[in-house]
């Protein structure tokens, strides 16, 4: 996917919080990337060392916390937790499920000094 | 302040250098906290205990142990990370560019534009589909901005049926992101009430992930690609409101089950609409048309 332009995404808003909060090194970041998101976590770790070279984030380590899949089934019209886009209804076994959760990628918190 | 219970005074380099001067010592050259920390729990070892998350620190006579855990300075504990230093951001990685977005809808919303993101995998007749569109649209307002990664092909071949384009070329960038957007709308007139069509970079997976400010995004997959597309790129199918499915005039040459396309696009998004249209032959086309003026009634209501 755009792995780069994801990470090129978190290290402006880590420096935009940096200049804001007053921080200049960041030592961990925390994501929360949803298993749905459609981001691949190496390609993610491999941009992430590359993209922050040179920012306050450089050598900074990177943790991922995976938010699972949730889906609204077209019939059984019941909330479940699905590992893929593709998965079937755990509840019913209907194949018509509506994403509507796990498709996030949000920055939850950086260890700064 | 002690930085993972809160108990005591305003730092806990404070607390303690009051703690030594209570006992009659002195304090020792400070590198940082936990330096000072360290040398002290050498020196004052009835003082200091470790916690059972592993934090080593010493207490002022006054801690009673208990655990608050929402008193230090992130007004939360997170395992494995210190409070004192650990700054909230629970900010959305593309939040930059959704505020692009944000923006862009707000000011197309404004003239009552109806705006289109047109996605695909090149090749699919994204241009083709586009020419024809206009020539059935018979001169209604309307502008282009034609998202590849070089040449300025194919905004030429808008210009050619008369309707104002601008071309983008993003060099490296595999999607048009909504700052993009907003650049090509200050160079480009765009009456009230006009249709904007944004054909995005020839890509199935990354222009997913990018709102541009547009009101919907049209997957378009030609009956050349496989039935089994939308089950291998499933976020843009699930991204979008509408899928076209394009070239069925040559549905009868390639072994196709169009039946079978329609079902995998509502197998990865059920809420989706489907229409089946040949920009060449104008079959079908006629429903697409429809579409595009129910979308550009409900925006100027």
């Amino acid at each position: 996917m755009h792995e780069m332009s994801i990470v090129e995404g978190i290290r402006s808003v880590i420096e935009d919080a940096g200049r804001a909060q007053g921080f200049e090194r960041v030592t961990k970041v925390r994501l929360e990337i949803g298993r749905m998101s459609g981001v691949e976590i190496g390609a993610l770790e491999f941009a992430f060392d590359v993209v922050m070279n040179g920012s306050i984030a450089e050598g900074a380590e990177l943790e991922i916390l995976n938010i699972p899949g949730k889906a609204l089934c077209f019939d059984c019209e019941k909330t479940v937790e699905v590992e893929h886009r593709l998965d079937t209804c755990p509840n019913c076994g209907g194949a018509r499920l509506l994403v509507q959760g796990g498709d996030e990628m949000r920055i939850k918190d950086l260890e700064v000094l | 302040m002690c930085t993972v219970c809160g108990c005591g005074g305003h730092s806990v380099e404070d607390q303690f250098k009051a703690h030594l001067e209570k006992t009659g010592q002195a304090m020792a050259a400070p590198k940082a906290p936990f330096a000072v920390l360290a040398t002290a729990a050498g020196a004052a070892a009835s003082h200091s205990h470790s916690h059972d998350h592993g934090t080593i620190h010493a207490h002022g006579a006054e801690c009673t142990h208990d655990i608050h855990l929402g008193h230090g300075p992130a007004g939360t504990e997170v395992p494995g990370m210190t409070q004192a230093r650990l700054v909230e951001i629970e900010t959305d990685i593309l939040s930059k560019n959704n505020n692009y977005a944000a923006r862009n809808r707000e000011n197309l919303a404004k003239k009552g534009v109806f705006a289109t993101n047109l996605v695909s995998s090149p090749g699919s007749g994204k241009t083709t589909l586009l020419v024809k569109t206009i020539e059935m649209l018979g001169g209604a307002p309307l502008a282009v901005i034609e998202g590849d990664q070089q040449t300025t092909n194919d905004a030429d071949r808008i210009r050619a049926t008369g309707a104002p384009a601008i071309q983008v070329n993003t060099g490296k960038g595999c999607h048009l992101d909504g700052a993009m957007i907003e650049q090509a709308l200050a160079r480009m007139p765009l009456p009230d009430g006009a249709l904007l069509f944004i054909e995005n970079v020839g890509n199935l997976v990354c222009p997913a992930a990018f709102d541009l400010g547009e009101d919907a995004k049209v997957a378009i997959l030609s009956v050349t690609e496989g039935e089994d597309k939308p089950l291998k790129y499933p976020d843009m199918f699930a991204a979008a409101g509408l899928a076209l499915i394009n070239k069925v005039d040559l549905a009868p040459h390639c072994d196709v089950d169009l039946d079978l396309y329609e079902a995998n696009i509502r197998r990865v998004n059920p809420a989706i609409e489907v229409l089946r249209v040949s920009a060449r032959t104008g079959e079908g086309m006629q429903a697409w048309i429809e579409w595009l003026r129910a979308g550009l009634a409900r925006k100027a209501s």
